[in-house]
């Protein structure tokens, strides 16, 4: 359907400074800073507890939305920072789940439908409109609707929504890649199928694999948060930073830190994935100029 | 030309049907009998018997499949497990809630958006232009119930408190006499949708004015204004257009969180309690409609493509 590709340009040979190249950006500097102190905080926290705070994050330690401790109680009365430094492990967890099975399922389609063309590519590509046809949020909500909103649920149903986003990236990067004379020279050899996707294939497209990688880690972040904000991914009484954005927004006015606190994580981590990706981006088509 | 439209026509088409079929296996999926969920655990086996001949849920899978997908082009969406109330009429007020909204979002974002687009192609590198893109990049990273609560805390609670956070209008009144509890869900939705519109075209832009005709028409003298207005912005239009028509797509999804946050009546709202209550008649018919919006958002935009490409336009290519 109507997807604007901007990397349907392959890098041809495997970029020995692409990392270099990132990392030399400011961007990616900042965004590596900021995404490092959230995934920091997620998974030093749980270690912390209830050293730090004096409790457990489902452990009741006053009245409901008070000033105690550092940043006060939240609804339940349970210590806010408690919360907080529990609630980042899963959600990260889940994304980088959900991402990686997408990846999976997206890369390999991708690769077939354009080393396969014909049927195969048509029903792999026809497949990929029809579920992209449904918003991904909607088709997480009608997963959870039959199945429950449990983990495991999440995290499939973002991983395949992912798929046909990230195989038509893959697709388009991919065949141009194997009308190359040295994927020509494989098949002379009767390498097995696997192998030249593998072996030849996969290395040529990684430039804008990593940009999709990066681009759906965000996503993923976004989608199970709001899942959970919407009180329809993690359930109660796990400490999740978008379920407690959930619980605590009703008392916005007495007790703020209870959604301030994970809004902010959410924001710096989504933001500095983003500022990643996009020098990542910039990186690889620096390397196609280049070549 | 037509021919091409027409083949685009089809194929929207054949995706919808396809997803009605997704969508209609969901139910196939879901433990238990939908009849005894409606009528509780009480209910005597003659009722249940009844419920299920009235539901059609003794029928064969495909000729359920038929009838539901005969329903929803009469507008008969079922009935709602939950409420026991007919689910055209429990979404009838909510969809024109839902459409002024995505209205308003629009309305709003494609041309600010494409106007600081143009503004910041054109003051390519300046401070300006560093500030647009870098606003852009952040709040395109945000997931769109942060950037809600970001303004809910700065204009309703801790901040300011100026503007209402929820959507509240007594029965029988419509949300848009209430405008002041439209701005910030509008708000919401245009951040959210316009910073990709921006991006797209700054991008565009800066190509089409280091293409050849416009430093052609910067040579012979044409004022700066109309290079910009005439010979470059109609061209930076038509690959944004694509963007405008996924983001209006994305819309038809994205209320659906922002609906939640401000506690507005419209279908998002009723998705997220269907979703709860585990109503499945409601969640079907709202996947559908929302489906629906999404491919006939896309379709309209490959057609503007179509007609918009000169190269199609002469209908001897075809």
């Amino acid at each position: 359907m109507t997807t604007i590709d901007t990397h349907s340009e392959p890098v041809t040979d495997t970029p020995p400074g692409l990392m270099r190249r990132i990392i030399r950006q400011r961007q990616a500097k900042i965004g590596l800073v900021l995404t490092g102190i959230v995934v920091l905080v997620a998974i030093v926290g749980p270690l912390l507890l209830p050293w730090l705070t004096g409790y457990t994050s489902t452990e009741f330690a006053g009245r409901p939305f008070q000033p105690g401790g550092m940043f006060g109680t939240d609804n339940l009365g349970r210590d806010i920072l408690s919360r907080f430094l529990d609630g980042g492990l899963t959600l990260l967890v889940y994304a980088a789940l959900a991402t990686a099975l997408g990846m999976l399922l997206g890369t390999v389609a991708g690769m077939l439908a354009a080393y396969q063309g014909g049927t195969l590519d048509s029903i792999i590509m026809r497949g990929n409109d029809v579920l992209l046809a449904l918003p991904q949020l909607v088709f997480a909500l009608l997963a959870i609707t039959v199945l429950g909103p449990q983990g495991w649920v999440v995290v499939l149903v973002i991983g395949i929504t992912h798929a046909p986003r990230i195989a038509r990236v893959t697709r388009a990067a991919a065949s141009a890649v194997i009308t190359e004379d040295f994927i020509r020279a494989s098949e002379m050899y009767a390498v097995p199928r696997w192998k030249i996707l593998l072996k030849d294939v996969l290395p040529n497209i990684t430039g804008p694999l990593m940009v999709e990688l990066g681009l759906r880690m965000t996503y993923s972040i976004a989608a199970i948060a709001s899942l959970s904000f919407l009180g329809l991914g993690m359930q109660p009484p796990t400490a999740d930073w978008g379920l407690m954005i959930n619980e605590n927004r009703i008392a916005l006015t007495l007790q703020p830190w209870g959604v301030i606190l994970p809004v902010l994580a959410i924001a710096i981590l989504t933001v500095g994935s983003n500022l990643i990706t996009d020098a990542v981006a910039r990186a690889s088509a620096t390397v196609e100029e280049s070549k | 030309m037509l021919g091409l439209i027409l083949r685009r026509l089809s194929i929207s088409a054949v995706i919808l049907l396809l997803v009605s079929m997704l969508v209609f296996v969901a139910t196939l999926l879901l433990p238990g009998d939908p009849a005894q969920a409606m009528l509780g655990q009480q209910a005597t086996p003659d009722r249940l018997e009844a419920l299920r001949e009235q539901m059609n849920l003794n029928d064969p899978f495909a000729e359920r499949y038929l009838h539901w997908l005969g329903g929803l082009f009469v507008g008969d969406f079922g009935v709602s497990a939950a409420s026991g109330g007919s689910v055209a009429e429990l979404l009838g007020d909510r969809i024109a809630a839902s459409l002024v909204l995505m209205a308003l979002a629009a309305a709003i974002s494609i041309p600010v958006g494409i106007l600081v687009g143009t503004y910041s192609a054109m003051r390519r590198g300046k401070a300006g232009d560093h500030a647009a893109t870098g606003i852009s990049l952040v709040l395109a990273a945000l997931p769109d119930f942060v950037i809600g609560i970001a303004l809910v805390t700065l204009f309703s609670t801790t901040v300011f408190t100026v503007l209402p956070s929820v959507t509240m209008a007594p029965p029988g009144e419509q949300v848009w006499d209430y405008p002041s509890q439209l701005i910030l869900p509008v708000l919401t939705l245009v951040l959210v949708v316009m910073p990709y519109i921006i991006r797209m075209m700054r991008t565009t832009m800066i190509e089409v004015l280091d293409s050849g005709y416009v430093e052609m028409a910067r040579l012979k003298g044409v004022p700066e204004r109309q290079v910009i207005w005439r010979h470059a912005l109609p061209h930076a239009i038509a690959p944004v257009a694509q963007v405008v028509a996924i983001q209006l797509a994305w819309l038809a999804g994205g209320i659906v969180v922002v609906e939640f946050l401000f506690r507005y009546p419209g279908v998002g709202q009723a998705l997220v309690d269907a979703v709860t209550n585990r109503d499945v008649q409601v969640v079907q018919a709202l996947a559908m409609l929302i489906a629906a919006v999404y491919v006939v958002v896309n379709l309209l935009a490959d057609i503007v493509g179509i007609v918009t490409n000169p190269k199609l336009r002469t209908g001897g290519t075809r």
